[in-house]
């Protein structure tokens, strides 16, 4: 697909883990309740400020830890729709794209400040820092992961597959 | 061509006769782990919208220990809901508050050399103690397994840990894990896949080689290996369970791997990983001293049999210091019954241990045992991320369950070389 994210960043250090994204002591409750905490251990206004469409760009093993997939969902539910991280933890990549979360890795994204604009092309993993009007590049996904990033994740993709061998059935 | 482990069992869940790292191949799963927070209450939404049923009811093993026992309506619902799903699923390896899932799992047999797993947490390496490919993924992960009994995966590459010589008396698999964590980071596994080889872990029991895999979670692989031995058929013959032929199942003598790292277990000491991660270890001289409210032995990796004994060792003749909790939650029921049957329990207890339930409890903050604002607690679990325990302030020490036992002792952390003497073998 050809699509185009732009939004604001909130920008991130190494390490975030998934219990700083989806705190244990609110795993029970709500989506909401545990998105209100998401991240506030590190950035106690995170969850209260960040706004629809906007991106997060951090360091190194961006959700490492738990399998917990809340550590994904809850960004997506705040509104994020698009990861640019040094690195990822290996499940909450998985997770991410499992979720329609562009998740994409870069080593250039060093001058990029809390607040400044980007924008993202992930089929071509251009990445456009707007204020400095410079280009950088992100690291591609295969292209089965990208399409399925771009059904909306694994359940949208799946409801594809499953309707395309109920076709064939008939 | 010569393979590793990892990828001749890759090739041969993909249906083909060999793989290369970083090519993406679809694996048939024999066997989908999941346990009462990441499973049911998750995938069965999805299910539910995909209006379709699980593939192959007896290749899924559901466990209830996240949330085990209920403390409220919440947590009651959660596992109320897990049974419904596996009845209404016809899940036959359904375990109730039998113990937390990567110990129940090789306990009742499901694990095997050469087998292809997933799991719904990020402990699943555990089960590369047996050999097998066993690696974490997310609900929605999980439920696209339920749906096809596929999964996905980019072939990666292995990294090499060989450990020689010999552990001094004291020293454990959680101390050479916590070494590997403070010299690798949490992102030296790149999700690649590490494979133990070496003298030590021939010689380590299958609980030890457990815990080293279960923590290769912290060094940010995919899963750790090790290859199956005589160790390896042993335990999975006493459970009931054929463990097949493992000769196939074994690194090719010159496979390739991306890099190899060596350890000398003759000179390894107590290590302890300061908070908030379990990067931060070093040896516990380094550490000493540090005042603990509470000590946990708990958790899949910390409070298994042999943990129970390691910690009964140090705890004989001594009391729990005022200042301190003990608090011990064995990793399984049968874990449970051993330690009563052989008297390590009564050791705990009268030292002032207080016992706890077998699941998760406080290890991930769910359950009971969790810390207050500023507390400190020394754990033999597997993580002491921010908060993870309980208050955002509260801190955590991960250490062996000797060094814990240790320190509970003293009420500071200690080295637990201390307690250890002659006549006080296990
Ligand atoms: S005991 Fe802790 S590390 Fe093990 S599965 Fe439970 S929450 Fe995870």
């Amino acid at each position: 697909m050809s699509s185009t994210i732009t939004g604001k960043v909130w920008v991130f250090g190494d390490d975030i883990d998934t219990d700083v994204l989806a705190p244990g002591l609110y795993m029970k409750g709500s989506l909401e309740l545990l998105a209100s905490h998401c991240l506030e251990s590190v950035d106690s206004d995170f969850a209260s400020s960040v706004a629809e469409g906007e991106i997060v760009i951090a360091g190194e093993n961006f959700g490492i830890g738990s399998s917990r997939e809340q550590a994904a969902q809850v960004l997506k539910h705040l509104g994020i729709k698009a990861i640019i991280a040094k690195s990822f933890g290996g499940i909450f990549f998985r997770n991410a794209l499992n979720y329609g979360l562009v998740a994409l890795t870069s080593d250039e994204l060093g001058q990029i400040k809390p607040g400044d604009r980007v924008s993202i092309k992930a089929a071509t993993g251009e990445l456009i820092h707007i204020d400095e009007n410079t280009q950088l590049n992100c690291d591609l996904l295969p292209p089965g992961l990208l399409n399925m990033v771009e059904a909306g994740g694994l359940v949208p993709h799946l409801q594809q597959i499953l309707s395309q061998q109920a076709e064939k059935g008939k | 061509m010569s393979a590793t482990l990892a990828e001749k069992i890759i090739a041969r869940a993909a249906g083909i006769d060999r793989v290369s790292p970083g090519e993406i191949v679809t694996c048939a799963v024999d066997l989908a782990m999941m346990h009462d927070s990441g499973g049911p209450r998750r995938v069965k939404p999805i299910l539910e919208q995909l209006q379709t049923k699980v593939w192959s009811p007896d290749k899924v093993v559901v466990v209830t220990d996240h949330y085990v026992p209920a403390v409220d309506a919440d947590s009651a619902a959660i596992l109320d809901l897990a049974r419904k799903w596996a009845s209404q699923n016809n899940i036959e390896h359904f375990y109730d508050m039998q113990g937390i899932c990567h110990v129940v799992l090789p306990e009742r047999g499901h694990l095997r050399p050469g087998m292809f797993v997933v799991g719904g947490d990020s402990h699943s390496p555990t089960g590369g103690a047996f050999g097998c490919f066993m690696f974490g993924i997310g609900a929605t992960d999980m439920a696209g397994v339920l749906v096809t009994g596929e999964t996905w995966i980019r072939v990666p590459e292995t990294i090499r840990i060989d450990i020689n010589g010999a552990l001094g008396d004291g020293v454990v698999a959680k101390d050479i894990i916590l070494h590997l964590c403070a010299r690798l980071g949490m992102g030296g596994g790149d999700y690649q896949v590490i494979e133990y080889t070496g003298e030590t872990i021939a010689s380590l029991s299958m609980q030890e080689r457990m815990t080293l895999t279960n923590m290769t979670a912290e060094l940010g692989a995919m899963t750790g290996l090790i290859a199956a031995d005589n160790t390896t058929t042993d335990y999975i013959r006493n459970t009931g369970s054929d463990p097949g032929d493992i000769k196939r199942w074994q690194g090719d003598q010159n496979a390739v791997y991306r890099e190899t790292h060596r350890v000398n277990a003759d000179k390894l000491e107590p290590h302890v990983a300061a908070p908030h991660s379990p990067a931060n270890s070093a040896p516990v001289s380094e550490i000493s001293g540090e005042p603990v409210q509470q000590a946990y032995i708990g958790a899949c990796t910390g409070a298994k049999l042999e943990d129970l004994k390691m910690a009964a060792r140090v705890l004989k003749d001594n009391q729990v210091a005022r200042t301190t909790r003990l608090l011990i939650a064995p990793a399984s029921t049968r874990t449970t019954a051993a330690a009563a049957a052989d008297g390590t329990l009564a050791t705990l207890t009268e030292a002032g241990a207080i016992l706890m339930p077998s699941g998760c409890g406080a290890c991930a903050g769910y359950g009971a045992g969790v810390l207050a604002e500023n507390e400190t607690c020394i754990s033999s679990t597997a993580r002491n991320f921010k908060g993870r325990m309980g208050a955002a302030s509260s801190n955590v020490y991960l250490g062996s369950p000797y060094t814990v036992a240790a320190s509970a002792i003293t009420g500071r952390i200690s080295d637990p070389r201390e307690f250890l003497n002659e006549d006080k073998q296990s």
